[in-house]
């Protein structure tokens, strides 16, 4: 199953995206409760979203994002029938993909 | 072919710790190209940033410490080119920065953690030059904020 859930809702005259991706986004400097090892880093470096096959937006993400990270995006005249499609690329070099219709 | 075996030996255990070297240093490298903390000092910027309120952030005024906040940013300002979270105090500051086209209204939300109370600034690129709009949060330990 995709690590990324997406929702798009018809406003009056946008189109709002709100992307939810499942990923621990550890930066590399917690520490492990029991073990009291360091947790090796494992986050999103970049993540992009593309409209009918162009690219809408592109997102550098930091060490400041939390578990699990969220984003909404407000896209200009978007029309029934327009594919949306997100991916991310994280430090461990693993990609995920996910496509949606706007309907 | 010991010689062999030992030579390939040798580039296994070469090469995995060449990996768990470097990915630390990877990570740093990263980190300090695309989120310098210096970048929030005005003097290395070499363009100016002007403040204004023309950008709108949205943000609870008391937070827990770690714990994922909400953040709206809206903006009226035009032609702009990216958007970036910056959190102050946290040891790597910038949060996330959006490329947007044209295509996409002023308008991010996403999430983000914070150690301690500090200011959230924002900072966007427009062609025209940099602006920044700036909002407190209050971090408190545990539950109850008194």
């Amino acid at each position: 199953m995709s690590s990324i859930k997406i929702r798009s809702k018809r406003l009056k005259e946008n189109t709002q995206l709100r992307i939810l991706i499942a990923h621990p986004m550890e930066h590399g400097s917690n520490q492990d409760k029991f073990t009291n090892q360091l947790i090796p880093a494992h986050f999103i470096r970049i993540l992009t979203v593309t409209c009918n096959q162009k690219v809408v937006v592109s997102c550098e993400m930091g060490d400041s994002t939390p578990k699990d990270p969220y984003l909404a995006f407000m896209l200009k005249h978007g029309k029934t029938g327009d594919k949306i499609t997100v991916n991310w690329l994280d430090n461990l070099g693993n990609i995920d993909s996910e496509e949606h219709i706007i309907n | 072919m010991a010689n062999r075996r030992e030579f390939l030996k040798k580039t296994v255990v070469f090469t995995a710790s060449a990996l768990v070297t470097c990915s630390p240093s990877l990570h740093a490298q990263w980190s300090a190209e695309n989120f310098p903390p210096h970048l929030l000092d005005d003097s290395i910027v070499n363009r100016e940033i002007i403040d204004t309120d023309l950008i709108e952030i949205k943000l609870p005024k008391i937070a827990e410490k770690d714990v994922a906040i909400a953040i709206t940013v809206t903006s009226s300002l035009e032609n702009i080119q990216n958007i970036a979270i910056f959190v102050e105090k946290n040891p790597i500051p910038l949060v996330a920065k959006f490329n947007l086209s044209p295509e996409l209204d002023a308008f991010v939300s996403a999430r983000l953690k914070m150690t301690e109370t500090s200011n959230v600034i924002v900072l966007v690129k427009t062609y025209d030059g940099l602006y920044r709009a700036k909002e407190q949060v209050k971090i408190i330990l545990g539950g109850c904020g008194t």
